[in-house]
Protein backbone atom coordinates (compact mmCIF):
# COMPACT_ATOMS: atom_id res chain seq x y z
CA UNK A 1 0.00 0.00 0.00
CA UNK A 2 1.79 3.33 -0.86
CA UNK A 3 2.73 5.55 1.91
CA UNK A 4 -0.22 8.52 1.21
CA UNK A 5 -3.30 6.55 1.60
CA UNK A 6 -1.49 4.96 4.81
CA UNK A 7 -1.30 8.12 5.86
CA UNK A 8 -4.19 9.79 4.99
CA UNK A 9 -6.45 6.65 6.47
CA UNK A 10 -3.94 7.34 9.83
CA UNK A 11 -5.33 11.25 10.05
CA UNK A 12 -9.12 10.01 9.38
CA UNK A 13 -8.27 7.75 11.92
CA UNK A 14 -6.62 10.60 14.40
CA UNK A 15 -9.06 13.10 13.95
CA UNK A 16 -11.89 10.23 14.95
CA UNK A 17 -10.06 9.07 17.64
CA UNK A 18 -9.03 12.51 19.34
CA UNK A 19 -13.14 13.48 19.21
CA UNK A 20 -13.73 10.20 20.50
CA UNK A 21 -11.51 11.01 23.52
CA UNK A 22 -12.64 14.25 24.47
CA UNK A 23 -16.09 12.53 24.48
CA UNK A 24 -15.37 9.82 26.83
CA UNK A 25 -13.24 12.24 28.63
CA UNK A 26 -15.99 15.28 28.62
CA UNK A 27 -14.19 17.94 26.75
CA UNK A 28 -16.72 19.60 24.35
CA UNK A 29 -13.85 22.23 23.69
CA UNK A 30 -11.73 19.43 21.89
CA UNK A 31 -14.21 18.13 20.11
CA UNK A 32 -15.37 21.28 18.97
CA UNK A 33 -11.69 21.82 17.89
CA UNK A 34 -11.57 18.82 15.72
CA UNK A 35 -15.04 19.48 13.84
CA UNK A 36 -13.28 22.84 13.08
CA UNK A 37 -10.92 21.21 11.56
CA UNK A 38 -13.29 18.81 9.57
CA UNK A 39 -15.03 22.39 8.78
CA UNK A 40 -11.96 24.09 7.45
CA UNK A 41 -10.39 20.99 5.60
CA UNK A 42 -13.67 20.86 3.52
CA UNK A 43 -13.05 24.62 2.77
CA UNK A 44 -9.61 23.99 1.76
CA UNK A 45 -10.30 20.50 -0.27
CA UNK A 46 -12.60 23.47 -2.18
CA UNK A 47 -9.93 25.51 -2.93
CA UNK A 48 -7.83 22.51 -3.30
CA UNK A 49 -9.49 21.60 -6.87
CA UNK A 50 -8.99 24.98 -7.99
CA UNK A 51 -5.36 25.53 -7.15
CA UNK A 52 -3.66 22.19 -7.14
CA UNK A 53 -5.97 20.64 -10.29
CA UNK A 54 -6.27 23.76 -12.06
CA UNK A 55 -3.31 25.90 -10.78
CA UNK A 56 -5.88 28.70 -9.90
CA UNK A 57 -4.50 30.99 -7.29
CA UNK A 58 -7.68 32.49 -6.26
CA UNK A 59 -7.19 34.81 -2.89
CA UNK A 60 -11.34 35.56 -3.22
CA UNK A 61 -12.63 32.10 -1.56
CA UNK A 62 -13.70 33.64 1.26
CA UNK A 63 -16.48 35.07 -0.58
CA UNK A 64 -18.11 31.88 -0.94
CA UNK A 65 -17.17 30.44 2.27
CA UNK A 66 -19.18 33.69 3.32
CA UNK A 67 -21.82 33.27 1.04
CA UNK A 68 -22.41 29.67 2.85
CA UNK A 69 -22.43 31.33 6.07
CA UNK A 70 -24.62 33.96 5.32
CA UNK A 71 -26.94 31.21 3.31
CA UNK A 72 -27.38 29.78 6.70
CA UNK A 73 -27.89 32.58 8.29
CA UNK A 74 -30.29 33.93 6.73
CA UNK A 75 -32.37 31.87 6.19
CA UNK A 76 -32.27 30.59 10.06
CA UNK A 77 -32.79 34.23 11.37
CA UNK A 78 -35.96 34.24 9.14
CA UNK A 79 -37.08 30.95 10.69
CA UNK A 80 -36.35 31.66 14.22
CA UNK A 81 -38.08 34.70 13.99
CA UNK A 82 -41.46 33.69 12.12
CA UNK A 83 -40.76 35.98 9.11
CA UNK A 84 -40.65 34.92 5.65
CA UNK A 85 -37.89 35.76 3.48
CA UNK A 86 -39.62 37.18 0.82
CA UNK A 87 -43.56 37.44 0.11
CA UNK A 88 -43.83 38.20 -3.28
CA UNK A 89 -43.86 36.87 -6.07
CA UNK A 90 -43.39 33.76 -4.50
CA UNK A 91 -43.40 33.05 -0.36
CA UNK A 92 -40.28 31.89 0.72
CA UNK A 93 -40.04 31.18 4.57
CA UNK A 94 -36.92 30.58 6.30
CA UNK A 95 -35.54 27.26 7.32
CA UNK A 96 -34.20 25.65 10.58
CA UNK A 97 -33.50 22.55 8.54
CA UNK A 98 -29.60 21.54 7.48
CA UNK A 99 -29.72 19.58 4.24
CA UNK A 100 -32.31 22.33 2.64
CA UNK A 101 -29.42 25.43 3.99
CA UNK A 102 -26.52 23.35 2.66
CA UNK A 103 -28.64 23.17 -0.72
CA UNK A 104 -28.96 26.48 -0.85
CA UNK A 105 -25.45 27.20 0.03
CA UNK A 106 -23.96 25.09 -2.50
CA UNK A 107 -26.57 26.48 -5.10
CA UNK A 108 -25.23 30.05 -4.10
CA UNK A 109 -21.70 29.65 -3.54
CA UNK A 110 -21.95 27.91 -7.49
CA UNK A 111 -23.37 30.74 -8.92
CA UNK A 112 -21.70 33.35 -7.20
CA UNK A 113 -18.28 30.99 -8.54
CA UNK A 114 -19.46 30.69 -11.79
CA UNK A 115 -20.06 34.60 -12.82
CA UNK A 116 -16.60 35.63 -10.71
CA UNK A 117 -15.03 32.57 -12.57
CA UNK A 118 -16.30 33.58 -15.91
CA UNK A 119 -15.05 37.41 -15.52
CA UNK A 120 -11.52 36.38 -13.70
CA UNK A 121 -10.66 33.79 -15.81
CA UNK A 122 -10.40 35.87 -18.45
CA UNK A 123 -7.05 36.91 -16.83
CA UNK A 124 -4.61 34.96 -15.25
CA UNK A 125 -1.39 35.24 -12.80
CA UNK A 126 -1.35 38.33 -10.68
CA UNK A 127 -4.41 39.58 -12.13
CA UNK A 128 -6.18 36.72 -11.04
CA UNK A 129 -5.32 36.59 -7.75
CA UNK A 130 -6.23 40.71 -7.72
CA UNK A 131 -9.36 40.38 -9.39
CA UNK A 132 -10.23 37.18 -6.89
CA UNK A 133 -9.32 39.36 -4.30
CA UNK A 134 -11.29 42.51 -5.01
CA UNK A 135 -14.81 40.12 -5.68
CA UNK A 136 -13.90 39.13 -1.97
CA UNK A 137 -13.76 42.02 -0.75
CA UNK A 138 -16.88 43.52 -2.32
CA UNK A 139 -18.92 41.08 -0.69
CA UNK A 140 -17.29 42.01 3.16
CA UNK A 141 -17.96 45.46 2.63
CA UNK A 142 -20.99 44.70 1.17
CA UNK A 143 -21.90 42.81 4.37
CA UNK A 144 -20.81 44.91 6.79
CA UNK A 145 -23.21 47.81 5.12
CA UNK A 146 -26.45 45.02 5.13
CA UNK A 147 -27.88 46.30 8.50
CA UNK A 148 -31.00 43.96 7.92
CA UNK A 149 -28.52 41.12 8.64
CA UNK A 150 -26.37 42.58 11.09
CA UNK A 151 -23.63 44.72 9.57
CA UNK A 152 -20.85 44.99 11.07
CA UNK A 153 -21.81 43.14 14.23
CA UNK A 154 -22.93 40.15 12.07
CA UNK A 155 -25.87 37.89 12.72
CA UNK A 156 -26.52 35.04 15.67
CA UNK A 157 -28.48 32.11 15.67
CA UNK A 158 -29.47 31.01 18.86
CA UNK A 159 -30.06 27.46 18.29
CA UNK A 160 -28.17 25.40 15.68
CA UNK A 161 -30.31 24.04 12.89
CA UNK A 162 -30.97 20.68 12.88
CA UNK A 163 -30.76 17.28 10.55
CA UNK A 164 -32.85 14.65 10.23
CA UNK A 165 -32.19 11.60 12.92
CA UNK A 166 -29.39 13.54 14.97
CA UNK A 167 -29.07 15.87 18.13
CA UNK A 168 -26.92 19.01 16.24
CA UNK A 169 -26.56 20.13 19.77
CA UNK A 170 -24.63 17.42 20.96
CA UNK A 171 -20.90 17.98 19.80
CA UNK A 172 -20.04 14.61 19.04
CA UNK A 173 -22.86 13.99 16.67
CA UNK A 174 -22.08 17.59 15.58
CA UNK A 175 -18.81 16.34 14.44
CA UNK A 176 -20.01 13.32 13.44
CA UNK A 177 -21.81 15.11 10.77
CA UNK A 178 -19.35 17.34 9.72
CA UNK A 179 -16.78 14.32 9.16
CA UNK A 180 -19.15 12.45 7.19
CA UNK A 181 -19.64 15.65 5.11
CA UNK A 182 -15.36 16.28 4.63
CA UNK A 183 -15.51 12.37 3.84
CA UNK A 184 -18.23 12.78 1.02
CA UNK A 185 -16.35 15.80 -0.16
CA UNK A 186 -12.87 14.24 -0.53
CA UNK A 187 -15.10 11.08 -2.18
CA UNK A 188 -15.96 13.40 -4.55
CA UNK A 189 -12.93 14.97 -5.56
CA UNK A 190 -10.95 12.30 -5.48
CA UNK A 191 -13.45 11.09 -8.48
CA UNK A 192 -13.66 14.62 -9.88
CA UNK A 193 -9.41 14.23 -10.15
CA UNK A 194 -9.41 10.53 -11.55
CA UNK A 195 -11.87 11.21 -14.53
CA UNK A 196 -11.15 12.74 -17.45
CA UNK A 197 -12.71 15.67 -16.67
CA UNK A 198 -10.07 16.20 -13.46
CA UNK A 199 -7.49 14.68 -15.85
CA UNK A 200 -7.92 17.73 -18.89
CA UNK A 201 -8.06 19.88 -16.04
CA UNK A 202 -4.51 18.55 -14.98
CA UNK A 203 -3.39 18.96 -17.92
CA UNK A 204 -4.48 22.73 -18.82
CA UNK A 205 -2.79 23.26 -15.46
CA UNK A 206 0.36 22.67 -16.78
CA UNK A 207 -0.28 23.36 -20.62
CA UNK A 208 -3.27 25.60 -21.77
CA UNK A 209 -2.50 25.55 -25.74
CA UNK A 210 -1.60 21.73 -25.50
CA UNK A 211 -5.00 20.95 -24.26
CA UNK A 212 -6.43 22.64 -26.90
CA UNK A 213 -4.10 21.32 -29.61
CA UNK A 214 -6.07 18.02 -28.41
CA UNK A 215 -9.88 19.39 -28.50
CA UNK A 216 -10.53 20.97 -25.29
CA UNK A 217 -11.13 24.79 -23.84
CA UNK A 218 -8.89 25.41 -20.54
CA UNK A 219 -11.32 28.45 -19.85
CA UNK A 220 -14.23 26.24 -19.67
CA UNK A 221 -12.27 23.90 -17.76
CA UNK A 222 -11.16 26.06 -15.30
CA UNK A 223 -14.62 27.74 -14.80
CA UNK A 224 -15.96 24.49 -13.88
CA UNK A 225 -13.58 23.60 -11.69
CA UNK A 226 -13.73 27.42 -9.73
CA UNK A 227 -17.79 26.88 -9.24
CA UNK A 228 -17.16 23.24 -8.05
CA UNK A 229 -14.75 24.87 -5.87
CA UNK A 230 -16.98 27.56 -4.78
CA UNK A 231 -19.58 25.17 -4.26
CA UNK A 232 -17.68 23.33 -1.64
CA UNK A 233 -16.48 26.53 0.02
CA UNK A 234 -20.06 27.55 0.97
CA UNK A 235 -20.67 24.42 2.18
CA UNK A 236 -18.04 24.81 4.27
CA UNK A 237 -19.07 28.09 5.29
CA UNK A 238 -22.66 27.24 5.84
CA UNK A 239 -21.25 24.49 8.40
CA UNK A 240 -18.51 26.69 10.10
CA UNK A 241 -21.98 29.11 10.34
CA UNK A 242 -24.03 26.62 12.36
CA UNK A 243 -20.71 25.67 14.45
CA UNK A 244 -20.08 28.62 15.80
CA UNK A 245 -24.18 29.74 15.57
CA UNK A 246 -23.23 33.23 14.38
CA UNK A 247 -21.95 34.53 10.99
CA UNK A 248 -20.01 37.95 10.41
CA UNK A 249 -18.40 39.56 7.32
CA UNK A 250 -15.25 38.24 8.55
CA UNK A 251 -16.13 35.46 6.90
CA UNK A 252 -15.91 37.29 3.47
CA UNK A 253 -12.52 38.96 4.70
CA UNK A 254 -9.07 38.69 2.73
CA UNK A 255 -7.72 37.32 5.81
CA UNK A 256 -10.02 33.98 5.68
CA UNK A 257 -9.08 33.48 1.89
CA UNK A 258 -5.42 33.34 3.51
CA UNK A 259 -6.13 31.38 5.75
CA UNK A 260 -7.63 28.58 3.32
CA UNK A 261 -4.63 28.80 1.43
CA UNK A 262 -2.89 28.34 4.65
CA UNK A 263 -4.15 24.81 4.71
CA UNK A 264 -3.67 24.09 1.25
CA UNK A 265 0.02 24.85 1.41
CA UNK A 266 0.66 23.61 4.55
CA UNK A 267 -0.70 20.01 3.79
CA UNK A 268 0.44 19.97 0.11
CA UNK A 269 -1.00 21.88 -2.62
CA UNK A 270 -2.65 19.41 -5.05
CA UNK A 271 -2.78 16.73 -2.20
CA UNK A 272 -6.27 14.67 -1.40
CA UNK A 273 -5.70 15.12 2.24
CA UNK A 274 -3.43 18.16 2.19
CA UNK A 275 -6.75 20.60 3.42
CA UNK A 276 -7.02 18.06 6.03
CA UNK A 277 -3.54 17.44 6.67
CA UNK A 278 -3.12 21.41 6.67
CA UNK A 279 -6.25 22.38 8.82
CA UNK A 280 -5.40 20.42 11.32
CA UNK A 281 -1.87 21.80 11.84
CA UNK A 282 -3.35 25.09 12.01
CA UNK A 283 -5.80 24.58 14.64
CA UNK A 284 -3.28 22.76 16.89
CA UNK A 285 -1.17 25.47 16.18
CA UNK A 286 -3.50 28.32 16.99
CA UNK A 287 -4.76 25.99 19.86
CA UNK A 288 -0.98 25.16 21.45
CA UNK A 289 0.59 28.33 20.43
CA UNK A 290 -2.31 30.75 20.70
CA UNK A 291 -1.87 29.96 24.56
CA UNK A 292 1.75 30.53 24.88
CA UNK A 293 1.45 33.82 23.43
CA UNK A 294 -0.76 36.25 20.96
CA UNK A 295 1.55 36.92 18.12
CA UNK A 296 1.53 33.29 17.52
CA UNK A 297 1.07 33.96 13.55
CA UNK A 298 4.67 34.84 13.67
CA UNK A 299 5.48 31.05 14.46
CA UNK A 300 3.24 30.28 11.67
CA UNK A 301 4.56 32.60 9.03
CA UNK A 302 7.86 30.95 9.53
CA UNK A 303 6.46 27.34 9.22
CA UNK A 304 5.01 28.62 6.26
CA UNK A 305 8.23 30.01 4.97
CA UNK A 306 9.84 26.39 5.97
CA UNK A 307 7.14 24.60 3.97
CA UNK A 308 7.44 26.72 0.84
CA UNK A 309 10.97 26.56 0.79
CA UNK A 310 12.10 23.39 1.67
CA UNK A 311 9.02 21.07 1.88
CA UNK A 312 6.91 21.78 -1.16
CA UNK A 313 4.58 18.94 -1.33
CA UNK A 314 3.46 20.43 2.57
CA UNK A 315 2.94 18.19 5.18
CA UNK A 316 1.59 14.88 2.78
CA UNK A 317 4.88 15.47 1.03
CA UNK A 318 7.14 15.37 3.54
CA UNK A 319 6.28 12.23 5.33
CA UNK A 320 4.73 10.30 2.36
CA UNK A 321 7.19 11.50 -0.38
CA UNK A 322 6.68 12.70 -3.75
CA UNK A 323 3.40 12.05 -5.47
CA UNK A 324 3.26 8.94 -7.85
CA UNK A 325 0.32 9.99 -10.01
CA UNK A 326 0.24 14.06 -9.90
CA UNK A 327 2.71 16.75 -8.98
CA UNK B 1 -12.51 17.37 -52.87
CA UNK B 2 -9.45 17.65 -50.91
CA UNK B 3 -9.70 16.79 -46.87
CA UNK B 4 -7.47 19.79 -46.38
CA UNK B 5 -6.50 22.54 -48.77
CA UNK B 6 -3.83 25.57 -48.02
CA UNK B 7 -4.27 28.48 -50.81
CA UNK B 8 -2.34 31.48 -50.96
CA UNK B 9 -1.41 31.29 -47.35
CA UNK B 10 0.78 33.99 -45.78
CA UNK B 11 1.57 33.88 -42.03
CA UNK B 12 3.69 36.54 -39.32
CA UNK B 13 4.69 36.25 -36.04
CA UNK B 14 4.62 39.84 -35.12
CA UNK B 15 5.83 42.18 -37.79
CA UNK B 16 7.88 39.10 -39.33
CA UNK B 17 6.51 37.00 -42.14
CA UNK B 18 7.06 34.09 -42.11
CA UNK B 19 4.40 32.08 -44.76
CA UNK B 20 4.02 33.30 -48.10
CA UNK B 21 1.99 32.79 -51.06
CA UNK B 22 1.84 28.61 -49.54
CA UNK B 23 -0.15 25.74 -51.28
CA UNK B 24 -0.91 22.70 -50.11
CA UNK B 25 -3.42 19.94 -50.76
CA UNK B 26 -4.45 16.36 -48.86
CA UNK B 27 -7.23 14.03 -49.81
CA UNK B 28 -8.63 11.42 -47.55
CA UNK B 29 -6.26 8.72 -47.11
CA UNK B 30 -3.28 10.62 -48.63
CA UNK B 31 -0.05 10.83 -46.86
CA UNK B 32 1.65 13.58 -47.71
CA UNK B 33 5.60 14.58 -46.64
CA UNK B 34 6.27 18.44 -45.94
CA UNK B 35 10.23 18.79 -46.41
CA UNK B 36 12.19 21.62 -46.14
CA UNK B 37 15.41 22.89 -44.21
CA UNK B 38 15.24 24.05 -40.57
CA UNK B 39 13.79 27.39 -40.39
CA UNK B 40 11.59 27.35 -43.44
CA UNK B 41 8.48 27.27 -42.29
CA UNK B 42 7.31 23.58 -41.68
CA UNK B 43 6.06 24.18 -37.95
CA UNK B 44 4.84 27.52 -39.23
CA UNK B 45 2.53 25.84 -41.67
CA UNK B 46 1.63 23.04 -39.14
CA UNK B 47 0.54 25.80 -36.86
CA UNK B 48 -1.52 27.75 -38.99
CA UNK B 49 -3.10 24.28 -40.36
CA UNK B 50 -3.94 23.39 -36.34
CA UNK B 51 -4.72 27.46 -35.87
CA UNK B 52 -2.55 28.15 -33.03
CA UNK B 53 -1.38 30.73 -35.51
CA UNK B 54 -3.97 32.40 -37.78
CA UNK B 55 -2.58 33.10 -41.13
CA UNK B 56 -3.49 36.89 -42.78
CA UNK B 57 -3.49 36.28 -45.80
CA UNK B 58 -4.76 33.40 -48.10
CA UNK B 59 -7.23 30.33 -47.37
CA UNK B 60 -7.25 27.37 -45.25
CA UNK B 61 -10.41 24.94 -45.98
CA UNK B 62 -10.83 21.48 -44.32
CA UNK B 63 -13.06 19.11 -45.38
CA UNK B 64 -14.29 22.38 -47.39
CA UNK B 65 -15.01 24.26 -44.40
CA UNK B 66 -13.00 27.90 -44.25
CA UNK B 67 -11.08 27.53 -41.27
CA UNK B 68 -10.46 31.34 -40.89
CA UNK B 69 -10.87 32.69 -37.13
CA UNK B 70 -11.16 29.50 -35.64
CA UNK B 71 -9.55 28.30 -32.68
CA UNK B 72 -7.44 25.67 -32.29
CA UNK B 73 -9.70 23.28 -30.18
CA UNK B 74 -12.83 23.37 -32.77
CA UNK B 75 -9.74 22.51 -35.59
CA UNK B 76 -8.97 19.32 -33.10
CA UNK B 77 -12.67 18.62 -32.90
CA UNK B 78 -12.92 19.16 -36.82
CA UNK B 79 -10.90 15.96 -37.07
CA UNK B 80 -7.06 17.69 -36.92
CA UNK B 81 -4.48 15.77 -34.67
CA UNK B 82 -1.28 17.26 -33.72
CA UNK B 83 1.56 15.08 -32.43
CA UNK B 84 3.83 18.64 -31.97
CA UNK B 85 7.25 18.84 -32.16
CA UNK B 86 9.13 18.32 -29.37
CA UNK B 87 6.66 15.06 -28.05
CA UNK B 88 4.99 17.66 -25.10
CA UNK B 89 3.27 15.01 -23.19
CA UNK B 90 1.66 16.04 -20.08
CA UNK B 91 4.61 15.31 -17.80
CA UNK B 92 2.82 14.98 -14.39
CA UNK B 93 -0.23 12.63 -15.79
CA UNK B 94 0.43 9.06 -15.99
CA UNK B 95 0.29 7.08 -19.68
CA UNK B 96 -2.84 6.09 -19.16
CA UNK B 97 -4.33 9.59 -17.82
CA UNK B 98 -2.22 11.27 -20.96
CA UNK B 99 -4.15 8.79 -23.10
CA UNK B 100 -7.51 8.99 -21.59
CA UNK B 101 -7.46 13.26 -20.58
CA UNK B 102 -8.09 13.56 -24.69
CA UNK B 103 -9.86 10.76 -26.08
CA UNK B 104 -13.11 10.91 -28.27
CA UNK B 105 -15.39 8.14 -29.82
CA UNK B 106 -14.36 6.60 -32.37
CA UNK B 107 -12.04 3.58 -33.65
CA UNK B 108 -8.74 4.73 -32.06
CA UNK B 109 -9.33 3.59 -28.07
CA UNK B 110 -6.93 2.23 -25.36
CA UNK B 111 -7.27 -1.34 -26.62
CA UNK B 112 -6.45 0.44 -30.10
CA UNK B 113 -3.27 2.53 -28.82
CA UNK B 114 -1.87 -0.81 -26.92
CA UNK B 115 -2.24 -2.72 -29.90
CA UNK B 116 0.12 -0.04 -32.16
CA UNK B 117 2.70 0.44 -28.92
CA UNK B 118 2.67 -2.12 -26.54
CA UNK B 119 5.31 -0.25 -24.63
CA UNK B 120 2.57 2.20 -23.09
CA UNK B 121 0.21 -0.57 -22.54
CA UNK B 122 3.12 -1.86 -19.91
CA UNK B 123 4.19 1.79 -18.71
CA UNK B 124 0.37 2.59 -18.16
CA UNK B 125 0.78 4.03 -14.64
CA UNK B 126 4.19 5.52 -14.89
CA UNK B 127 4.64 9.21 -15.10
CA UNK B 128 4.97 10.32 -18.55
CA UNK B 129 8.09 12.35 -17.58
CA UNK B 130 9.40 9.30 -16.61
CA UNK B 131 9.37 7.78 -20.11
CA UNK B 132 12.23 7.53 -22.64
CA UNK B 133 12.14 9.63 -25.39
CA UNK B 134 10.91 6.92 -27.99
CA UNK B 135 8.21 5.92 -25.02
CA UNK B 136 6.91 10.20 -24.59
CA UNK B 137 6.59 9.95 -28.66
CA UNK B 138 4.69 6.81 -28.89
CA UNK B 139 2.88 8.57 -25.74
CA UNK B 140 2.32 11.71 -27.84
CA UNK B 141 0.81 9.65 -31.28
CA UNK B 142 -1.08 7.62 -28.98
CA UNK B 143 -2.79 10.97 -27.79
CA UNK B 144 -3.22 12.46 -30.96
CA UNK B 145 -5.39 9.05 -31.88
CA UNK B 146 -7.10 9.11 -29.23
CA UNK B 147 -8.81 11.97 -30.29
CA UNK B 148 -9.83 9.76 -33.51
CA UNK B 149 -8.57 12.32 -36.07
CA UNK B 150 -9.52 12.46 -39.55
CA UNK B 151 -6.34 14.15 -40.44
CA UNK B 152 -2.92 13.33 -38.46
CA UNK B 153 0.27 16.04 -38.30
CA UNK B 154 3.75 14.67 -37.41
CA UNK B 155 5.92 17.36 -36.75
CA UNK B 156 9.34 15.27 -36.73
CA UNK B 157 7.74 12.31 -34.85
CA UNK B 158 11.66 10.48 -35.58
CA UNK B 159 13.90 13.76 -34.13
CA UNK B 160 16.79 12.94 -30.96
CA UNK B 161 15.40 9.52 -31.33
CA UNK B 162 18.21 6.50 -31.57
CA UNK B 163 17.94 4.59 -34.88
CA UNK B 164 16.31 1.21 -33.14
CA UNK B 165 13.48 3.62 -31.82
CA UNK B 166 12.95 5.82 -35.12
CA UNK B 167 12.17 2.59 -36.67
CA UNK B 168 9.35 1.49 -34.50
CA UNK B 169 7.84 5.06 -34.89
CA UNK B 170 8.40 4.67 -39.09
CA UNK B 171 6.76 1.57 -38.45
CA UNK B 172 3.76 2.66 -36.16
CA UNK B 173 3.23 5.54 -38.83
CA UNK B 174 3.48 3.15 -41.69
CA UNK B 175 0.86 0.83 -40.04
CA UNK B 176 -1.39 3.97 -39.77
CA UNK B 177 -1.10 4.31 -43.51
CA UNK B 178 -2.38 1.00 -43.75
CA UNK B 179 -4.81 0.46 -41.47
CA UNK B 180 -5.47 4.24 -40.00
CA UNK B 181 -8.34 5.49 -41.78
CA UNK B 182 -7.08 8.83 -41.42
CA UNK B 183 -4.27 11.20 -44.02
CA UNK B 184 -1.65 11.76 -42.46
CA UNK B 185 1.19 14.86 -43.01
CA UNK B 186 4.72 13.97 -41.78
CA UNK B 187 7.27 16.37 -41.45
CA UNK B 188 10.94 14.38 -41.10
CA UNK B 189 14.27 15.36 -42.54
CA UNK B 190 14.57 11.19 -43.45
CA UNK B 191 14.17 11.49 -46.88
CA UNK B 192 14.51 7.95 -47.23
CA UNK B 193 11.88 7.09 -45.07
CA UNK B 194 9.65 9.62 -46.35
CA UNK B 195 10.19 8.18 -49.94
CA UNK B 196 8.79 4.90 -48.66
CA UNK B 197 5.73 6.38 -47.11
CA UNK B 198 4.32 9.32 -48.25
CA UNK B 199 1.90 9.15 -51.36
CA UNK B 200 3.02 13.27 -52.59
CA UNK B 201 5.14 15.72 -50.83
CA UNK B 202 5.59 19.48 -50.65
CA UNK B 203 9.27 21.04 -50.00
CA UNK B 204 8.83 24.32 -48.42
CA UNK B 205 12.31 27.38 -49.20
CA UNK B 206 12.09 30.61 -47.07
CA UNK B 207 8.66 30.01 -46.21
CA UNK B 208 7.07 29.24 -49.74
CA UNK B 209 5.87 26.30 -51.22
CA UNK B 210 8.58 25.66 -54.07
CA UNK B 211 7.32 21.98 -55.25
CA UNK B 212 5.06 19.73 -54.81
CA UNK B 213 3.96 16.56 -56.30
CA UNK B 214 3.90 12.19 -56.08
CA UNK B 215 6.95 11.92 -54.10
CA UNK B 216 8.07 9.81 -56.52
CA UNK B 217 8.33 12.46 -59.18
CA UNK B 218 10.77 14.14 -56.53
CA UNK B 219 14.01 13.99 -58.12
CA UNK B 220 17.35 14.67 -57.17
CA UNK B 221 17.84 18.15 -58.98
CA UNK B 222 14.91 19.20 -56.31
CA UNK B 223 16.36 17.63 -53.43
CA UNK B 224 19.60 19.06 -53.78
CA UNK B 225 18.83 22.59 -54.48
CA UNK B 226 15.95 23.17 -51.69
CA UNK B 227 16.83 20.23 -49.14
CA UNK B 228 20.82 20.43 -49.12
CA UNK B 229 20.58 16.72 -49.26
Amino acid sequence: MRAETILNAALLAMLVAVALWAWTADEPFIITLVTKVAIFAIAGIGLNLALGLGGLVSLGHAAFFGIGGYAMGILASHAQSYTPLMEWPLLVEGTKSMPVIWLVAILAGALTALVIGALSLRTTGVYFIMITLAFGQMFYYFAISWPAYGGEDGLPIYVRNGFPGLNTLDPIQYFALCFAVMCAVLLLVARIAASPFGLALSGARQNPQRVQAVGLVPYRLFLVAFTISGAITALSGALYADLNRFVSPTMFSWQTSGEIMIFVILGGVGRLFGPVAGAALFIALEHVLGGLSEFWHIYLGALLLVVVLFARGGLIGLVAGREVAHD
Amino acid sequence: MSLLKLSHVSAFYGPSQALFDVHLSIDEGEVLALMGRNGMGKTTTVKVICRMLHNRGGKVLFDGQDMAGMPSYRAARAGLGLVPEGRRCFPNLTVHENLIAAARPGPWDMRAVADLFPQLEERRSQMALSLSGGEQQMLAIGRALMTNPRLLVLDEATEGLAPVVRQEIWAAIARLKREGGMSLMVIDKSLRELRGIADSAVILDKGRSVWHGAIGELTSDVTDRHLGV
